[in-house]
């Protein structure tokens, strides 16, 4: 183990710090991030085959919002509630890794 | 003398297949830093010990131009032979035949080997060189796998198995390696993974090399999927060597005993843990100083560093040690060191191996990514691997031993054979900080000076807490002892519990949460 470059730093378990090294795994990971309602977010990476929403428009609750292929299945990502269209991030023909913010939405001023 | 001339041909005929890919296809596989399948099988086993089966076996495919093409041994040498004069079945891969890729006869080769380890309970060796299905052969291939991986399986827990990647090991033919009881991986040599970098790069467009997606370092740090890591392929055949010395050779055989041999650890074993409870120290010093000739075979040595397993001995005869690394992470319990437990302990539980656990653990590692990894499911793994153990099961607490933590570390309530205690443990349901916040939160939040009355409480709380005498006064210590004491009653359990009996309900099988 290469102990020797690393530093020992304060690690909290509950309330106590102890004195330890961190593991490259656990330096490595990912902050949890709160995902919000507002993000349509890719579940699988894949291929953007057709998007069938505008900019600006008001689409109802189970619209089609677009066609994501991913492992030979076209994905028909569909809209989870009433409200507009604020910004396409993705382009027909684009490949996109899983967990890219593909659209995001805003509400419906009243 | 036609018998004289039969046997020329026959030696003319060993000759030409024992050249496996001719010397060109040779040539190409040293100038990749590689041996050849049998320098590598001749190197692992004892010298003149090799016996090959199935020499002239030949590939049956008849389509995309394969009726014309010969194999020699269909890509992969097959046998027995001994270690330290004791008999294992052995397989390895040739890639320099059609790039060791695997067809029906290549892997029926395979399972007829690993059959005959199965019945001869002897180990099985598997060595890994193999560019993967050979597609001319479609679904024979596939079914090559398929009956490799249920052969994997039924021998499992029967004789060791043992996968040693040296090459290119992708697709299907990672599950039989996944399988097994032992994997091993060489720097720049190994490579395991499911989908390569050339379709993940199609799918995604993710550019990534073999090596930083599925190479030795990756999998024995970072997924776990290998044991054993090494910088060169004779590194690895030497800790394989190392490891069979120390294991039995199948469930129904105990492992070698060695002659009993005093540790060779100078560091007093009382100044080895800092008194502070919050200060690191490496606990392979405590396993130094308590094993045979502080001899310690590390398994998973880079994956999940915050807990230690690997075989030692005491008296001669192998153990198991599981032991808290307060050097990483604080010796917490994760989602992968609890992973990394469980597997070991039920390998030493289905080769009889004795377990002698060392506790010095805050609790579990919390997070948001490890609740969502899964952390209850996993934990709960090494919560039934101890319960399910029926081998002798001895557990010293060297220091602290809090909460949930203290259960699954083969506490008494799991069923630990004998439970012992140093005077620095502290055994509680947790750390003296969150306990004292909990209990005396009126009297903190009600104090004129808050910090004073908690440091207070928490003084209070550590003198009447954590020690190791509650737990003694209730049982649930058998005894505690002077760090000075730990080999000779680690010596003096084993020898009671030799002929441990232990009962378990009939069942077909548990369902462990895997």
């Amino acid at each position: 183990m290469e102990n020797e470059k690393q530093e020992y730093v304060n690690f909290a378990v509950t309330a106590r710090k102890y004195k330890t090294l961190l593991t490259k795994k656990y330096q490595n990971r990912k902050p949890w991030v709160n995902p919000s309602a507002f993000d349509i977010q890719s579940i699988i990476p894949g291929t953007i085959l057709e998007i069938f929403v505008k900019e600006g428009e008001v689409v109802k609750e189970g619209a089609p919002l677009l066609i994501l292929e991913a492992m030979k299945m076209q994905n028909r990502i569909e809209m989870p509630f009433t409200a507009r269209i604020k910004k396409i991030n993705v382009e027909v023909g684009l490949r996109i890794p899983k967990d890219s913010l593909m659209i995001e939405l805003e509400e419906i001023a009243e | 003398m036609t018998l004289k001339k039969n046997i020329l041909a026959l030696r003319q005929k060993k000759a030409i297949v024992e050249k496996g890919g001719g010397d060109k296809a040779i040539q190409k596989q040293v100038a990749m830093g590689k041996m050849t399948a049998r320098d590598r099988i001749l190197a692992l086993l004892d010298a003149d010990s090799f016996h090959e089966y199935d020499l002239f076996v030949e590939h049956e495919e008849r389509n995309f131009g394969m009726d014309d093409k010969v194999l020699a041994g269909d890509g992969v040498i097959t046998g027995t032979g001994t270690m330290n004069g004791a008999p294992v079945c052995i397989y390895a891969q040739d890639f320099t035949v059609m790039g060791g890729s695997l067809g029906l006869k290549h892997a029926r080769k395979i399972t007829k080997i690993m059959d005959h380890a199965l019945r001869m309970k002897v180990p099985c060796i598997g060595i890994n060189d193999s560019g993967g299905a050979r597609i001319q052969e479609g679904i024979g291939a596939l079914a090559g796998y398929g009956e490799i991986f249920y052969r994997n399986t039924m021998a499992s827990g029967v004789i060791p198995q043992i996968s040693v990647i040296l090459g290119p090991c992708a697709g299907g033919a990672v599950y039989s390696p996944a399988l097994t009881d032992f994997v091993f991986v060489v720097e720049n040599i190994s490579k395991m993974f499911i989908t390569g970098p050339n379709v993940i790069e199609t799918v995604l467009g993710e550019k990534i090399s073999q090596e930083d997606l599925g190479g030795a370092r990756v999998h024995a740090e970072i997924t776990g999927n290998a044991h054993f890591y090494a910088l060169s392929e004779m590194e690895c055949l030497d800790q394989i060597k190392e490891l069979i010395a120390l294991i039995p050779h199948s469930n129904q055989h105990k492992a070698v005993s060695v002659e009993p041999k005093a540790p060779k650890a100078t560091k007093n074993i009382e100044n080895i843990i800092p008194a502070d409870p919050k200060q690191p120290y490496d606990v392979r010093e405590i396993i130094y100083a308590l094993a045979d000739d502080s001899y310690f075979l590390e398994v998973h040595e880079l994956w999940a560093a915050n807990i230690v397993i690997g075989f030692g001995r005491l008296n001669g005869e192998t153990i198991g040690f599981v032991a808290n690394q307060p050097m990483y992470l604080a010796g917490v319990l994760d989602c992968d060191s609890s992973d990394k437990a469980a597997r070991f302990i039920r390998f030493c539980d289905a080769f009889n191996i004795p377990i002698v656990t060392l506790e010095d653990m805050p609790g579990y590692l919390p997070g948001v990514d490890q609740e969502h990894a899964g952390v209850i499911r996993h934990g709960a793994k090494m919560l039934y691997a101890y319960s399910e153990a029926t081998v002798p099961k001895i557990t010293v607490i060297l220091r602290k031993a809090y909460g949930g933590g203290y259960i699954a570390m083969n506490s008494r309530h799991l069923g630990a054979d004998f439970m012992l205690a140093w005077p620095s443990a502290e055994i509680a349901v947790m750390g003296p900080e969150g306990a004292a916040n909990i209990i005396f939160r009126k009297e903190i939040m009600e104090a004129e000076d808050e910090d004073a009355m908690r440091q207070q409480k928490v003084q209070e709380y550590i003198e009447k807490f954590a020690n190791p005498f509650v737990a003694a006064s209730k049982g649930y210590i058998d005894a505690v002892i002077e760090p000075l004491e730990t080999r000779d009653m680690l010596l003096h359990a084993l020898e009671v519990s030799k002929n441990k009996d232990d009962y378990r309900p009939a069942k077909k099988h548990g369902i462990p949460p895997f």
